[in-house]
């Protein structure tokens, strides 16, 4: 009995110690949406389970390995205890209810991260290797996912190759993007804390899925809205065009606009180079050859760059987003 | 000795032969047909199939079965070959169980070193931010071949472990099925051959898991990954059924249910699950083949296939694979746990049915692994529901093992270190799994370092450490020394505390949001110290890896003598010579007449040993009912 007493005591103690211990440690990044709040709650309910289980289990080996040690010189056996029901029956019991209650709180913190609000702003989510695009109302693309403060919003997942998986740490929630025709997935966040975080992809997609991020910016209604009013008007000036089309187009999934290495070439400095092909052609960068190029990618092949580019994307480029598009190339010295 | 006269060289150079052979013979088939003959990918495949059917013919795992098949008599129990120097039988087909169990724990110890080596190299290059020695392509390699490769490792334990042990704990003078079970290892080779050969064939990118449409565009590794899982595979069925076939059928006359020694319940649980889970890894990775090589669009979108659907299929075996791998090795703590505190097993029937019960629950929680996939929402509670079920009897399991230390007489040499330390490493395995289990919580942790630090800790605990301990503890039984003390305690001390900084330290970095799988993080989110931490105790655990081989081949040569019941067990196998003689207890059969673990208890008896002079029914006999 004076044994189950100290334990007693020491497995409380521990508790106290251990739960402490993993509380003052930075368990988590910043908290950055509404759905954050419930799940970390959750997790820290957890962390005290496991904070009381771990030191019970523990302390109780720990002090069988001190106090129940076999002295030297004694090759007498321990006590002959066989089992005990009611104390086994009491470890099953006690511990079903206590998953029971968790399965229960798991499902009702669920329910309360997907409630969806109908006044909530839809964006649509594309991803590829190794990129993403953001689809806003009023036919707005962008690479950067820009969200307004404490406003809900419905992402509606995609994929238009391997499965990918959208996930900002900050936010605590994720979703596989899943290519195929039918496998559009949801996903409700309310972003409650300005600032810039990172889409991380965490599904393995492939070479680059180390890399596959892409930034978000959380920030105050009347500026998201005045982006989103910005966005949706055509600019004047057509390196601008260009640029838009770049992304909302997934040109730049592949294509680096400064110089840097990625699936195709860099579009930085090509215009007027005189580039080696796969063949051993040379052919100059002119207009011609940027709109063969980007009607029929697999005409001529870059020298050390496979057939990758979509065959089908020039067919839903319009003439003068060409244009554009070249401009966009052209000004990039 | 002439080096053809070993079976492992004549099948590695039938397999060599045989790849050969199918890849010219099926790119002259297509060249005849007018297929286009430098798509090498059918070729290649078929050429390793070739070959790995070849390898059980070059090394003589077929020979009795082709003479039966025409009509020869083969020897009942071949003796072996006098002309060979005694370690050379365990270079070739034997069909004695303890030389299987022994070259099943060759193979496992050599893939988890292979496994640790490629852990090692892409460990290094995530000390810091940015590629350091390693392109991307090659770390997923890597990084995928570790996981498979430690698969097949733990495997190939699992079958050491079991066909060693069940027939010399049961009192069977062998398996049931001694040719299959010859078969099944042999098998794994060519298997763990083709893994590796997917290193030289352009590698692949998907982790063991193996996801399309990711894994219907990777390289040609591919495809030879799959099939080396599949082969793998196919051992792992085989094994379980043969053990299957051996408890039931082949213990001593008064080893009822519950008198068996605890390991072999959770030696046929594990076999229950391999027997009737395995098939659908086999299904689903060969479904992705065929989508390869004949445009079968099973998960292709395009063509009205589903990608979600490869996940149920491949989860509902993966998931219960993961008790394939630790339902033995705490078979081993619960085996041990009573001989080194000198206890009966607290509750012996509560663990002998939990491991049955976690055999059971285990089938109906595979979706937990899909929670954020996309499949349909409504599965995602029950499934809930059904995961954190298991904690239950993992739970009765650890309160047991507790109970059988308390008030017991415990001393600690090295098998029983290793028992400990297994229990608290699994502790904090079983512990870190819950949040994972819990839908909401899982949409953060779900992919991330955290998830990779728990199933660490559950493999760890669950299979190495109880591995280690299975080592120590019957190295004199299968050699009749024992392994050095000193060396073992350093093993464990070294390897202990660098294990726990690893798995937290990775449960930390996953926490702040590292994700799995990755060649390279971002330098924003600071976690490179950590990294360094955790690859420095990656390198301090092979150290100790490195003591303990180095104690094992001394050990076998040099170690003290032990022949008798070196640890006072009460176990069958301890009450005969060490090593064991070669049909076990032919000669010696033994009756049950008590409870396996009543330690203890004044007088209390297990087994009456017969001798040759008054022999007893002998070990085929099957139980009489309770
Ligand atoms: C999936 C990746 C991918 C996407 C998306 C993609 N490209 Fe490409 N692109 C490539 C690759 C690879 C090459 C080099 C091989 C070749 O010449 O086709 C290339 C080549 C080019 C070239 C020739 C560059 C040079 O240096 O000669 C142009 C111009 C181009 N792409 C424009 C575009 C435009 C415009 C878009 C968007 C509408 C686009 N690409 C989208 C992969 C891509
Ligand atoms: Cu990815
Ligand atoms: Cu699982």
């Amino acid at each position: 009995m004076k044994h189950l007493i100290a334990v007693g005591i020491l497995v409380a103690l521990t508790t106290l110690g251990v739960a402490a211990g993993l509380r003052a440690l930075p368990l988590a990044p910043i908290a950055a949406s509404a759905q954050a709040g419930p799940i970390d709650a959750l997790f820290g309910l957890h962390l005290q389970v496991i904070a009381f289980l771990f030191s019970l289990i523990i302390v109780f080996m720990l002090y069988s390995l001190v106090v129940f040690r076999r002295k030297p010189g004694d090759a007498s056996d321990g006590k002959h205890i066989e089992g005990h029901t009611g104390i086994e029956v009491l470890w099953t019991i006690v511990p079903l209810g206590i998953v029971l209650y968790f399965a229960y709180l798991g499902a009702q913190t669920l329910a309360e991260i997907r409630r969806v609000d109908p006044q909530a702003l839809q964006v649509k989510v594309t991803a590829r290797q190794w990129a993403w695009t953001f689809e806003y109302p009023g036919d707005v693309t962008s690479g950067t996912l820009n969200l307004p403060v404490n406003r809900q919003v419905l992402l509606k997942i995609t994929s238009k190759d391997v499965i990918h998986s959208f996930w900002v740490p900050e936010f605590r929630v994720k979703q596989d993007a899943v290519p195929g025709d039918k496998m559009v997935k949801d996903l409700v966040i309310t972003p409650d804390r300005i600032g810039e975080y990172k889409v991380r992809c965490a599904e393995m997609c492939g070479t680059n899925h180390a890399y596959m991020e892409a930034p978000v910016a959380v920030m105050a209604t009347a500026q998201f809205d005045a982006w989103l009013k910005q966005e949706s008007e055509t600019p004047t000036d057509p390196v601008a065009r260009g640029r838009r089309w770049a992304t909302k187009f997934g040109c730049i999934g592949c294509h680096t606009l400064d110089g840097s290495k990625s699936v195709g070439p860099s579009w930085q400095g090509v215009y007027g180079k005189t580039e080696e092909m796969a063949d051993g052609s040379k052919v100059v960068v002119d207009d011609a050859y940027l709109i063969e190029a980007i009607t029929q990618p697999a005409a001529k092949l870059v020298k050390g760059y496979g057939n990758l580019m979509p065959a089908t994307i020039g067919a839903d480029l319009t003439a003068d987003q060409i244009q554009d598009l070249i401009a966009l190339i052209r000004s990039l010295k | 000795m002439n080096f053809f006269s070993l079976g492992l060289a004549r099948g590695i150079g039938a397999q060599i032969i045989g790849t050969a052979i199918g890849v010219a013979f099926m790119s002259i088939w297509r060249a005849a047909l007018g297929m286009p003959v430098n798509e090498m990918e059918p070729a290649a495949v078929f050429g390793g199939a070739v070959g790995a059917l070849a390898f059980m013919f070059g090394v003589g795992a077929l020979t009795d079965w082709t003479r039966i098949a025409f009509g020869h008599a083969v020897a009942e129990h071949p003796a072996a070959d006098p002309s060979q120097p005694t370690w050379a039988r365990y270079f070739g087909v034997s069909l004695d169980h303890k030389v299987i169990g022994i070259q099943y724990g060759i193979t496992s110890v050599l893939l988890l070193c292979l496994a640790g080596l490629f852990a090692l190299i892409f460990r290094a290059e995530l000390v810091e931010t940015g590629l350091q020695f390693l392109s991307p392509d090659l770390y997923n390699t890597l990084m995928s071949l570790h996981g498979i490769v430690m698969i097949a490792a733990i495997l190939t334990g699992v079958g050491a472990m079991s066909n060693y042990l069940v027939p010399l704990m049961i009192g069977a003078s062998d398996m049931a099925f001694p040719r299959l079970n010859a078969f099944a290892f042999w098998v794994n080779i060519p298997g763990a051959l083709l893994l590796l050969s997917s290193l030289f064939l352009g590698g692949f990118d998907t982790g063991w898991t193996g996801y399309p449409p990711l894994s219907a565009r990777a390289p040609l590794g591919m495809q030879f990954f799959f099939m080396g899982v599949y082969i793998v595979g196919l051992s792992s069925i085989l094994g379980g059924l043969n053990i299957i076939v051996t408890v039931l059928t082949m213990r001593a006359p008064g080893m009822t249910l519950f008198r068996m020694p605890i390991f072999v319940w959770a030696a046929f649980a594990t076999a229950l699950i391999q027997l009737t889970a395995t098939q659908l890894i086999g299904l689903s990775f060969m479904m992705v083949m065929f989508q390869r090589l004949f445009g079968m669009g099973f998960f292709d979108p395009a063509k009205g296939g589903n990608v979600i659907l490869f996940q149920h299929l491949f989860w509902f075996y993966s998931h219960p694979a993961v008790y394939v791998f630790i339902l033995p090795g705490l078979g081993i703590i619960s085996e041990l746990l009573p001989v080194f505190a000198r206890k009966p097993l607290f509750g012996y029937k509560w663990i002998a049915l939990s491991s049955l019960a976690i055999a059971l629950i285990g089938f109906f929680v595979w979706a937990h692994h899909m929670f954020t996939s996309g499949m349909e929402e409504y599965l995602r509670v029950p499934f809930m529901y059904s995961t954190l079920l298991v904690a239950v009897p993992t739970g009765v399991k650890f309160f047991s093992w507790i109970g059988t230390l308390w008030q017991g007489k415990i001393s600690t040499p090295t098998p029983m270190l290793f028992v400990l330390g297994g229990i608290v490493v699994f502790l904090l395995g079983g512990l870190s799994g819950p949040p994972n289990g819990t839908v909401a919580t899982d949409l953060q942790l779900h992919d991330t370092y955290w998830i990779v630090g728990h199933f660490h800790d559950t493999m760890f605990g669950g299979f190495v450490f109880p591995f280690f301990a299975a080592i120590y503890y019957w190295f004199p039984k299968m050699t009749g020394r024992r392994m050095n003390e000193t060396l073992g305690k350093l093993h464990f001390y070294l390897m202990t505390p660098a294990f726990f900084v690893m798995t937290l330290g990775q449960m930390f970095v996953g926490l702040q949001g590292m994700r799995r799988r990755i060649a390279d993080y971002d330098p924003a989110q600071g976690l490179s110290p950590t990294h360094l931490v955790v690859t420095v105790a990656a390198f301090l655990i092979a150290t100790s890896v490195l003591v303990f081989l180095f104690n094992l081949v001394h050990s076998v040569k040099s170690g003290e003598v032990a022949a008798g019941n070196l640890w006072a067990s009460r176990s069958p196998e301890w009450q005969i010579p060490s090593p064991a003689p070669e049909h076990n207890y032919a000669g010696r059969p033994f009756v049950v007449v008590g409870e396996p673990y009543d330690y203890g208890l004044p007088g209390a008896v297990y087994l009456q040993m017969g001798d040759a002079a008054t022999p007893l029914p002998p070990g085929h006999a099957a139980a009489p009912a309770e």
